[in-house]
């Protein structure tokens, strides 16, 4: 099993390891999912993200070689920003969602998921022409962490990074940090206001060690980074986001541009949706898990499965996510059953409703 | 004195009545339960069986009954706060009462010693 630069910290700490996407990773530590997920919303978290990968494209071709893998164009992206993106197969079906970030007009940095890295290393170059773009894959050069709440801004101008020198929203820039140049981006997966970090590997610990020697900064492990994006509606690839999934069927629709130029999975796409993202509250503290069904009350009939489900520690209550079959999603407040198909288990009362479940997010806010 | 199972419950025996809940292991083990889905009252259970649910952030886990009896008491505490069960496994954090308990049943069951040895592995 692979593991970060940060592994013996994360055992020094006490965390809780587990297996996740091939990787040894905190899943907790002693404080605890509640605590660390409460912090973040409250303060600033650092989620060791040394898992994922980064790849550089480059070259007077290397946009429209993104056009073409891509549903939503890398051509009007701006150098500065940031943009979230996914990676169809011919049918449509999602290999992997990433982020792109537009460094410069012939420079992309990619960002994704540790699982598929390498099935999206080789699917990228097996796609690129044969001249006009270069692939660079960084994992090994790049440590990744992220720091996110509302106090984020505060730790970083403690630090030496003002807040003149964070962009906006989905924007990136570099900023010195501990006498390095590193890239920087507002970006996260707990929609709190925070960043993104991507420096050398090699100091990762140094990083790690500084970051959380800061008295607003607290460790969160991969347990907190879930139910932080389950609050969200974020996808999670391999839960809302597979093969069997399109990206208009899991709700980005609206962003993407796929219609009238030639990409990958674009017959597919406009073929349509057959099933549709739907958030789900549920009656009391009671979770629903990925991997039940979700039912119809009156006629008792399998018209989805649920994807994610947790209990919501802001909330105070369980939500989930899951996909309910159709063309369009089930208006809020529409009634569910989630659990056994068979009906030997139990069966947990639902409603559909808006995505996020967590509105007062701070992700989007300036100082 | 409490006793203990092999599946991480305690168990209180007074007269035929015994009080049980989960371990201070095993609610660590789980980290932050957020739901308890306490067994009805009159429910009739033999040991081994399945009693009820226990949620924590990451997952639901089944509860065994570590005795044979009738449920005549359950904790209507945890259902607002279940945390009580990470707080205090062995004291609040009780789960039900079982009457008609057998006093053999309840001997054959781990001494507090016992179960350190199993849970220091």
């Amino acid at each position: 099993m692979n593991e970060t630069p940060l592994a013996s910290i994360h055992r020094q700490l006490g965390a809780k390891m587990a297996e996740f996407a091939g990787w040894n990773m905190p899943i907790l530590y002693p404080a605890g999912i509640l605590a660390e997920h409460k912090h973040c919303r409250e303060a600033a978290a650092l989620f060791d993200i040394c898992h994922m990968g980064e790849f550089r494209l480059t070259g007077p071709a290397a946009a429209a070689a993104l056009d073409r893998l891509l549903p939503r164009s890398v051509s009007s992206q701006k150098p500065g920003t940031c943009r979230y993106n996914f990676l169809p197969d011919e049918t449509g079906g999602v290999l992997d969602d990433l982020l792109v970030y537009r460094i410069s007009p012939e420079e992309f940095f990619l960002v994704v998921n540790a699982g598929t890295a390498s099935a999206d290393a080789a699917w990228i170059q097996s796609h690129l022409p044969a001249a006009g773009v270069s692939f660079c894959d960084l994992r090994s050069e790049l440590g990744k962490l992220d720091l996110q709440g509302p106090r984020t801004f505060e730790v970083l101008a403690d630090l030496g990074v003002s807040q003149d020198a964070i962009p906006r929203y989905y924007h990136w820039t570099r900023v010195r940090l501990f006498d390095q140049d590193i890239l920087l981006s507002r970006t996260g997966y707990t929609g709190e206001r925070g960043v993104e970090l991507y420096f050398p590997r090699g100091r990762a610990v140094e990083f790690w060690e500084r970051l959380t020697a800061h008295p607003l900064v607290k460790p969160a492990g991969l347990g907190a980074r879930d139910t932080l994006r389950l609050e969200m509606g974020y996808p999670l690839y391999g839960h809302e986001l597979d093969r069997q999934t399109t990206p208009v069927e899991a709700g980005f629709g609206g962003m993407l541009d796929f219609q009238n130029r030639d990409c990958i999975g674009r017959d597919a796409l406009l073929r349509g949706p057959r099933k549709r993202l739907t958030g789900f509250r549920l009656d009391g503290r009671r979770a629903a898990r990925n991997g039940m069904a979700v039912l119809d009350p009156v006629t008792r009939r399998v018209v989805g499965a649920v994807t994610s489900g947790a209990f919501s520690p802001t909330l105070g209550m369980a939500v989930a996510m899951g996909f309910v079959e159709g063309a369009e999603p089930p208006p809020a407040g529409t009634p569910f059953l989630l659990g056994d198909a068979a009906g030997a288990g139990t069966r947990l009362p639902a409603v559909a409703a808006p995505i996020p479940f967590h509105t007062a997010g701070t992700a989007r806010a300036s100082g | 004195m409490k006793r203990y199972s092999k599946e991480h419950e305690w168990v209180e025996l007074d007269g035929d009545v015994a009080t049980m809940g989960i371990t201070g292991f095993a609610a660590a083990e789980l980290g932050d339960i957020t739901y308890v889905e306490v067994p009805a009252q009159g429910k009739a259970v033999k040991a081994n069986d399945v009693l009820c649910v226990v949620e924590s952030v990451k997952a639901a886990s089944d509860v065994y009954s570590p005795v044979s009896g009738t449920v005549t008491e359950v904790n209507a505490a945890l259902e607002d706060e279940p945390g009580l069960v990470n707080q205090e496994p062995e004291g609040k954090g009780w789960f039900c009462k079982i009457k008609g308990v057998a006093k053999a049943e309840f001997d054959a069951l781990m001494t507090a010693e016992a179960y350190a040895t199993l849970t220091a592995k």
